[in-house]
Order: C-alpha cells, then sequence, then structure tokens
C-alpha cells in the first residue's frame, strides 16, 4: 500500500506574542514547527503501514526551510521526503497549493490514500486536504478520527468522521484522501537511530520544472484571491476583575450575567 | 511574476517592517532589510516603511471572463437530520445587505430528498429565490452528489457570491466545488462588505489562531466570489412567513453508483448541548486535577443549559474526550458566555474562544493569561466559587 502524506512548516504560535504598543507580532525567537494536526497524518500512515505493508511518502510545499519538517517525518520512520520548493510557487493560495500537491502526487505515482491534517494552525482554512482529492479526483474524508477498515483486495476504507453532534461511519472506495483529526492517534517520538539517519539523509528539491505542471495554475499566478490587508484584531482588554468577599462577588457576577439577557 | 523590491538606497534600516510582516520573510542583513522566499505578497511592509523604501510589484491581470455575467447572491442552506444549520438563516441575513449594496437577489441553494420545509425557511429568511436539487442521493450530505449538483447549478445561473457556512459540511463542501469551479475560496470569514468602488466582496478573516486578521478579494477574472464563513458571527435575521419566493428547480447530473462514498451510521454524541451550538459554555482546565472534579463543571453547565468545554491539558490527560476540547487543535467557538474554570489561558486555548461575546475566568492565579481578555474575573479556588455559582443561578432561575 503506498501512502501519501502531505505537511506543513508552520510558526509556533505558541511563541507568538503580541506587542501591546503596536498591536503587531512579534516574530523574533518563534520557532518553526510541524503542524500539529500534520504530525497525526504522519502517525497514521505509519500506523496504517505496519498493519497494511507498503510505503510513506511525505511530501511538503514550502521555502528551503521548510526541509526540516521533512527530517523530522524520516527520524519518525518515513520512506521517502520530496520538497516542493520554488520561487514560481510562492504566493500560492489554497487553490494553488492543492494544484501543486496533487501534481505532485500523482508524479509519486500510484497513491492510494493520501493523508492530510484537518487544517494548519498559521492559515486554519482546511481548504487544502479537499482541493487535492477533488483535483486527483479521488473521494474526500474529512475530520476523521478513527480508521476503521482498510480493504486493499476489495479497494474499500470505512472511517469514523467527528462531526458537530457526533460521529459518523462512512466507508469509500480506494484510493481515497483523508484528512484527520488530533483524536485519531498518539505520535510516536523518534529514536536516536532515527535523527541520525535523517539528518545524514540527501532530501531532494522538486521545483516548477520537475513536476508537470501548468506555470498558469501555480504560485501568485494561479490563486485567485489576493490579500488585500492584514491588521491587528480589536484588543480585547481584560475587563473587570470582581474583588471582595466571595458572598458579595458570586451574586453580583449572577447579576451580571442575568442582565445580559443571555441566559434563559 | 509578483516581486517585492527594497529600495537599498532608501533603506535605513530601522527594522519598522520586520514585525509587520506576518510570514515572517523580511530579515535584516548588512543594515538593510531583505525579504526572503516566504513572502506572500500582502503588501503589509509596504504600509509601515516610513520611508517608503518597500514597494509592492504585481503583475496585473487582464480581465478575460464577463464578470458582468455573474449576478446575486447565494447561500447554501445547510440541513442535517432534518434540521437547518442557523448558520444558513445567519448567512441569509447578511446576504440580504451584500444583495443590497450590489442591487441584485439574495437566493438560496438547497438540495436533499425532499426539501419543501427547508425552501419555506429560507424564503420566510429572506432568499427571493430558491434554486433547489432534488434527489434520493442526496438524502445524506456526501461531497460527491452534492458538489455535482452545486457545480451544476453555479455553471448555468452564474452566481456572484456564494457563501457557506465555515462547518464541517460546509467546509468540506465548498473546498470542492471551488476546486471544480477553479475560484476562489476564502475560509472562515468573519467580515463581509462590498468594496464601494469595484463592487468587489472583501472577505475579513482571522489567521495565525486570531493573532492577526486579513482581508481577502478574488481577482476579477474568477466568478463567482466564493466563502465560508463562521457560525454565529452575525445575527438571526426576522423571520417573516408570509414572504413569497420563486423556486428554480433542477435535476441531478449523478446516479448513486457514481458516489464514490456510502454513509453506514451515524453514532450520536452523548452530549445533550454541543459545544459548537452552544450559547453557553462552561469549560474545565488543568485546574480541576482529576477527571471526576469534572462533575463540578458539569453540574453548573446543566443549570445553565450550557456545553461542557475543556483545555487541551485535560483531554492529553485524559480526563474528558477530546469532543469536549476548545482551542487550536480542538473546536473554535463562539458562544454568548464563556465560563472558563480553572484554565490558564494559553494562546492556543485563546484561539478557540477569543471571540466569545462574554468570557468568565475563575482562576487561583491573578497573572493568569485567561484574564488579560476576560469580561468578569474572579480570583479563587474554583471549588469553592464553582459550586457557589451554581448555587446562585439556581436561586436566580427558580431551578
Amino acid at each position: 500500500m503506498k501512502i501519501a502524506v502531505c505537511i506543513k512548516q508552520v510558526p509556533d504560535t505558541t511563541d507568538v506574542k503580541i506587542n501591546p504598543e503596536t498591536n503587531t507580532l512579534i516574530r523574533e525567537g518563534v520557532q518553526s514547527i510541524t503542524n500539529p494536526f500534520d504530525e497525526f497524518a504522519v502517525e497514521e500512515a505509519l500506523l496504517t503501514k505496519e498493519k497494511y505493508g507498503g510505503e510513506v511518502h511525505v511530501i511538503t510545499m514550502g521555502p528551503p526551510q521548510a526541509i526540516e519538517v521533512l527530517k523530522n517525518a524520516l527520524a519518525v520512520g518515513a520512506d521517502k521526503v520530496y520538497l516542493v520548493s520554488d520561487r514560481a510557487f510562492a504566493g500560492a493560495d489554497t487553490l494553488a497549493t492543492a494544484y501543486t500537491l496533487a501534481k505532485t502526487i500523482e508524479m509519486v505515482g500510484g497513491v492510494d490514500l493520501v493523508i492530510c491534517g484537518k487544517q494548519a494552525i498559521d492559515g486554519d482554512t482546511a481548504q487544502v486536504g479537499p482541493g487535492i482529492a477533488t483535483r486527483l479526483g479521488i473521494p474526500q474524508l474529512t475530520y476523521v478520527s478513527k480508521v476503521k477498515e482498510i480493504d486493499l483486495a476489495n479497494k474499500k476504507i470505512v472511517v469514523e468522521r467527528m462531526l458537530e453532534d457526533g460521529r459518523e461511519v462512512v466507508q469509500s472506495t480506494l484510493p481515497a484522501l483523508i484528512t484527520v483529526v488530533k483524536d485519531i492517534n498518539e505520535p510516536r517520538l523518534p529514536s536516536l537511530l532515527g535523527i541520525k539517519k535523517a539528518a545524514k539523509a540527501q532530501i531532494p528539491t522538486l521545483t516548477a520544472k520537475d513536476i508537470p505542471v501548468d506555470e498558469n495554475r501555480i504560485g501568485l499566478k494561479g490563486s485567485p484571491t489576493w490579500v488585500m490587508k492584514v491588521f491587528s484584531p480589536e484588543a480585547r482588554g481584560g475587563g473587570e476583575i470582581l474583588k471582595g468577599e466571595l458572598t458579595e462577588v458570586v451574586p453580583l457576577l449572577v447579576k451580571k450575567l442575568m442582565d445580559s439577557k443571555f441566559i434563559k | 511574476m509578483a516581486k517585492l523590491l527594497i529600495d537599498k538606497d532608501t533603506c535605513t534600516g530601522c527594522e519598522s517592517c520586520i514585525p509587520a510582516c506576518p510570514f515572517g520573510a523580511l530579515s535584516m542583513k548588512e543594515g538593510i532589510a531583505v525579504v526572503d522566499e516566504k513572502c506572500n505578497f500582502c503588501g503589509a511592509c509596504v504600509d509601515v516603511c516610513p520611508v517608503s523604501a518597500i514597494t509592492l510589484e504585481k503583475e496585473e491581470k487582464a480581465v478575460t471572463i464577463d464578470t458582468g455575467a455573474y449576478k446575486d447572491v447565494w447561500v447554501f442552506i445547510e440541513h442535517e437530520h432534518g434540521k437547518v444549520a442557523s448558520v444558513s438563516f445567519e448567512l441569509l441575513g447578511e446576504g440580504r445587505k451584500l444583495a443590497d449594496v450590489l442591487g441584485c437577489k439574495l437566493c438560496g441553494m438547497i438540495f436533499g430528498e425532499k426539501v419543501d420545509d427547508f425552501i419555506k425557511e429560507a424564503v420566510a429568511y429572506g432568499a427571493e429565490r430558491v434554486y433547489v436539487t432534488e434527489s434520493p442521493v442526496l438524502k445524506q450530505y456526501r461531497a460527491d452528489p452534492y458538489a455535482c449538483a452545486a457545480v451544476n447549478l453555479i455553471r448555468k445561473y452564474k452566481p456572484e457570491i456564494v457563501l457557506f457556512g465555515a462547518t464541517t459540511q460546509g467546509r468540506d463542501f465548498a473546498g470542492t466545488v471551488a476546486t471544480t469551479l477553479e475560484v476562489g475560496l476564502t475560509a472562515d470569514c468573519t467580515g463581509l462588505d462590498i468594496d464601494p468602488e469595484t463592487k468587489y466582496l472583501r472577505q475579513t478573516r482571522p489567521a495565525f489562531g486570531g493573532n492577526i486578521m486579513a482581508t481577502i478579494l478574488d481577482y476579477p477574472n474568477y466568478r463567482p466570489q466564493m466563502s465560508t464563513v463562521r457560525p454565529k458571527v452575525f445575527p438571526m435575521p426576522p423571520r417573516d412567513d408570509s414572504r413569497k419566493g420563486e423556486v428554480i428547480r433542477e435535476s441531478l447530473p449523478m446516479k448513486e453508483e457514481q458516489v464514490r462514498t456510502k454513509v453506514l451510521e451515524f453514532i450520536k454524541g452523548t452530549e445533550t448541548v454541543n459545544l459548537v451550538d452552544a450559547e453557553i459554555i462552561v469549560s474545565g482546565g488543568r485546574g480541576l486535577g482529576n477527571a471526576e472534579n469534572f462533575k463540578v463543571i458539569r453540574e453548573l453547565a446543566e443549570v445553565l443549559g450550557a456545553a461542557v468545554g475543556a483545555s487541551r491539558a485535560t483531554v492529553d490527560a485524559g480526563w474528558i474526550s477530546y469532543e469536549h476540547q476548545v482551542g487550536q487543535t480542538g473546536r473554535t467557538v463562539r458562544p454568548k458566555i464563556y465560563i472558563a474554570c480553572g484554565i490558564s489561558g494559553a494562546i492556543q486555548h485563546q484561539a478557540g474562544m477569543r471571540t466569545s461575546d462574554i468570557i468568565v475566568a475563575i482562576n487561583k492565579d491573578p497573572e493568569a493569561p485567561i484574564f488579560k481578555i476576560t469580561t468578569y474575573g474572579i480570583v479563587g479556588d474554583l471549588f469553592t466559587v464553582v459550586p457557589m455559582l451554581k448555587e446562585e443561578f439556581k436561586k436566580r432561575l427558580g431551578r
């Protein structure tokens, strides 16, 4: 079974702070990490490989330094990794990104299952997974919290999807694309040997020339949307700390909340 | 291709541009600013440079489609288990404003097996026209037949704007439709308006866990302009059952055999109130100490008819299931009242709840970051304060 996983390098927003004076993001010292949801995607690919056999191919698109997330993937056990990086891909929105990744997956060839994280924590769109599936012409199963069964002989997969008010059990044909939520597994830590191996690995960079892409569909040129402006949200200042004896403070809070008319 | 140009002779090395870049693409090299591959050409740095050393060169795209052929604002009317999602009505309310500015019609788009009741509701909430595709294949939401129905209608009737709720279904569905049509899609919007000059849709959305906001437009070569919009951002419009609307029906160009997925079962969650729909959420954090103590949270939630939320720490510790997790790797919620008990309020947690109307925090630590965003805070032991709150609400509500 051939599995492709798409991952993204994102800023570790744990460290993102807002300058209270200028209300802008302070980026100094912000580490880059693998998007947390993508770690579950890589782990699910490894678990699937362990159960059904096969290979795990991990792809990332980004600037040259995104190679770090591929090294992490190698360290936990990915078989092959690809860095998709070219100035021509820069400025891509979700449509152009999904197109480029789909073309890369086609180039890898013979993929039975594509796994993505539910969404990336920087852009939060959750659009690239469905976009890749649509471009590849394969079914999509989003918000997957459990892979229940894979039947390779009959090319079928059964998963549980996490919805707002419950879980939906869905069956699909293979090849398919799934996007996963945190509940699906617990990502393993890399072994020392894995880290050493990853550090030594030569990771190929795929440019716009290496992937059979239509240059009108990539990067800024292939993106229907553009960012007109970015700004800081209205600061939500700290409000009122109710001070005093609890026997006074608690009824006061209850009164304030009742006055809001939101409690029925 | 677009280019960001920094004039070496003009740049004073003041570093104002560096924190302004949301993508971390700018740095200093030998006393002047340089840009790297992470640049997304958003132009944020252009505006902050005090000496105008930065310019953004964008390739002007020739408009090759007849944008005038695209008319009307459409809202996807989402339904599940026989009930229309309230976000669809909220979008009809907001869609009305956009349609009025554009001087066009507000329309609904409904798919399902039998949807007469939903059509009536869409009209009552403001749709002047409803596009409908009915088929047993569309009984339950699945991306394949729903996208097929939507693409068929959109290609034929050419709306200018299509809005979807940013729900599990809406986000799954809209991504497929936009990719098939090869048009733009802006996710999770919290603000929509029309540019007075160009009449284009301006879509404002949070990014980086709500730390920055971005306003996004679609190039005129791509129509319709499509967005998913967060539930509970816009108010419910008034319902008027006397309204009349036109109904246009199209058949589904897809048979059951062509659909690649099958819904085998739906397992309803055990909670009576789910987090996403909840008007009030009571959440517990690390301060609870163990799984058992979540009963303190549940008891208050019960009195208020609220949903139970949780911080990541409690979910990772196995005290409560993942469905309850609020925050970056859990759910994003926007209730009227969010009561955080024993939650310190790490930035990841804030990303999932900071847009709640009223935030209440109860925490022993007066320095807890949660107090920086609360409407009302009580510094105290949650095991004393929360039961007192419960009793006081019980008294006031007569429950």
